[in-house]
């Protein structure tokens, strides 16, 4: 059996057993963030654009799959992937207006947009305006299964973490994550080939907006309500944190950093400023040392190490071959 | 045409409007002076707003020194802070990826903020207003203090437009923002000219918040919220003309006040709704002739 295979089983294994020694609540925010997170990563990490407002395809997404639970019997799976839909098409309007302007200027303007979307919903009346939404139910799932129970929710969040990831994956891994990366690298040469970039970029916008909005619908389902602070713009800029805090463009970097950082402000939560300033600090020192964050910079020791260790050993002729 | 609508109210409101585009429109001119030079989206745009307010506010209440000589004081103190930031944390990251440098001026804002807020709590603390009194322009009365903002905002933009279209140094700076390296060869330390920027670019935020203190409370989070709207007042504007980025903040301001009469609901968005309108007509901004990147 290959390594990440065995180490991706014994993953699954471990938060098979996990709520029953750790709070189930606390598991599943974690991994609502991981979707988000690896959201965040397709479209940063793999496709090199910016988007300082993923918090309103987030947010946006919770008050709809919220809305839809709360006002119609619809069951919970095609809540959360209504609202996974929602910011989908959301994301390909701003996506359609934001990539028109090049480079750096698409943080500041998925910024705006994402105020933008903020103030709707602050005015809106089925949101709840500054409450938010409460008590949304979880509809029976499929239908027919009762998942009230947070021992029980908790296997239907993982089922639908997992199914994202390996969607994350795959999209990653195909010919279109291919295309996707060397956009990110030399935009011209893709162009030479005959790809059309701008719309390679604005599909990753599309699909990064919709899992952003699985992601979304599932924190309302785990908390029971929305509130406008998952669509304001501190949560935007705690996924870019975890994102570059795991490693930016490393396929398993947003797990991690989506753990730290939730693991970080359920201890920081009693110390109210502090746990802004710290994330503040955390991005300046990964920032200003450890760019390739937690995963990338494990990966380059461990790359290291092995070169050392080929080194030592009988010199043979590289044997890489090169891409055409 | 107004009816219902009194003269009275749609000339404040317009009054109203010209003194938070005053804002917008010296905001955004240091946003795209110091992207020009620099490259760096500067998201402490918005901090060192509050901390010119907050200079101000620490040099009457624990020098006594008051609101004339703050005006001066309380700007270059942010913009020695500026300064030290690009030397010490933005000149490190000039050579990466620019979103290492806009992430980094981020995270200098959540500190700053948070420290802030830790230090003077999150509730707005008063400024006393410099120039009392006012004057009744028969419509409405105006505060002599208002009309000193935007007559004060104006000089201010038109003289920096001055330096930089019309100067030497300006000329350099124009030079450098084309060809760094040519420039350099000319015998022009370029790494200083760009702290400089840098430096002016934050103190034009401080003295913002000087001039904005007696109006708004000075509180931690002055700055964050109104930083948003000027990023959508320069993407209206284009990043490549400063002419164009003080225009658009003063025509907004504008826009602004008026929705506030004709459709107050949509006051808050009513600048991200241009914003929109104008990427989908023209998306390298109203005032620039090029794609600026």
């Amino acid at each position: 059996m290959r390594l990440p295979l065995l180490a991706a089983v014994v993953a699954v294994a471990i938060l098979l057993v996990a709520p029953f020694y750790f709070y189930s609540v606390t598991l599943m925010t974690i991994m609502c963030f991981v979707v988000f997170a690896c959201s965040f990563n397709l479209l940063l990490g793999y496709s090199g654009l910016l988007c300082f407002g993923h918090a309103m395809f987030f947010g946006g997404a919770a008050y709809i799959t919220g809305h839809l639970l709360k006002t119609t019997p619809m069951s919970l799976e095609l809540a959360i992937l209504c609202g996974g839909i929602f910011s989908g098409l959301l994301g390909l309007l701003i996506g359609v207006l934001s990539i028109r302007r090049q480079g750096i200027q698409f943080a500041m303007i998925t910024l705006a947009f994402s105020q933008f979307v903020y103030f709707i919903f602050l005015q809106s009346s089925f949101t709840g305006g500054e409450d938010g939404m409460q008590a949304i139910p979880r509809n029976a799932l499929f239908g027919l299964f009762d998942v009230s129970d947070n021992a029980v929710f908790y296997y239907v969040v993982l089922a639908v973490t997992l199914v994202c990831v390996f969607v994350y994956y795959r999209i990653v891994h195909s010919p279109y994550g291919e295309v996707l990366k060397a956009v990110r690298d030399n935009q011209p040469r893709v162009e030479s080939l005959g790809f059309n970039p701008e719309r390679v970029k604005l599909l990753a916008f599309v699909l990064s907006a919709t899992m952003a909005g699985i992601a979304g619908g599932m924190k309302a389902t785990v908390y029971q309500f929305a509130t406008l602070t998952d669509a304001s713009w501190p949560i935007s800029a705690e996924v870019i944190l975890m994102t570059l805090l795991g490693g930016l463009g490393t396929l398993t970097g947003p797990i991690f950093g989506a753990g730290i950082i939730i693991m970080l402000n359920d201890y920081l939560a009693g110390f109210g400023e502090w746990a802004l300033i710290s994330q503040g600090v955390i991005l300046l020192v990964v920032i200003v040392f450890f760019r390739r964050g937690f995963v990338g910079e494990f990966d380059a020791l461990t790359r290291y190490l092995r070169g050392r260790r080929a080194e030592a050993a009988v010199t043979k002729p590289e044997n890489s071959v090169q891409a055409l | 045409m107004f009816d219902g609508i009194s003269t009275q109210l749609l000339l404040g409101q317009i009054l109203i409007g010209l003194i938070n585009g005053s804002f917008y429109a010296m905001l955004s001119m240091g946003l795209v002076i110091i992207f020009g030079m620099m490259h760096v989206i500067n998201f402490t745009h918005g901090a060192q707003y509050m901390l010119g307010a907050f200079c101000a506010w620490l040099l009457l209440n624990y020098l006594g020194i008051g609101y004339w000589p703050s005006l001066v004081l309380a700007p270059l103190a942010v913009a020695l802070f500026g300064i030290f930031l690009e030397r010490v944390l933005l000149r490190p990251l000039a050579g990466l990826d620019h979103l290492y440098s806009l992430l980094a001026t981020y995270a200098v804002a959540l500190i700053v903020e948070g420290l802030v807020r830790i230090k003077y709590g999150s509730t707005g603390l008063p400024y006393d207003n410099p120039i009392p009194g006012g004057v009744n322009l028969g419509f409405m009365f105006m505060p002599y203090y208002r009309l000193w903002v935007v007559a004060f905002s104006v000089v201010t933009c038109v003289g920096t437009w001055l330096l930089i279209d019309h100067t030497k140094l300006g000329a350099y700076l124009r030079a450098a923002n084309e060809n760094p390296q040519i420039v350099q060869t000319f015998g022009i330390n370029v790494p200083k000219l760009m702290t400089l920027t840098y430096g002016f670019g934050v103190g034009l935020a401080g003295l913002c918040g000087v001039l904005a203190a007696p109006i708004y409370q000075v509180s931690p989070s002055m700055g964050s919220s109104l930083m948003i709207v000027v990023f959508a007042v320069v993407v209206i504007g284009g990043m490549g003309s400063i002419i164009g980025a003080v225009a658009t903040g003063y025509m907004l301001g504008i826009v602004e006040g008026l929705t506030k009469v004709f459709y107050p609901e949509a006051a808050s968005v009513v600048i991200f709704l241009f914003m929109t309108v104008a990427l989908y007509l023209r998306p390298q901004g109203i005032f620039s002739g090029r794609e600026a990147n």
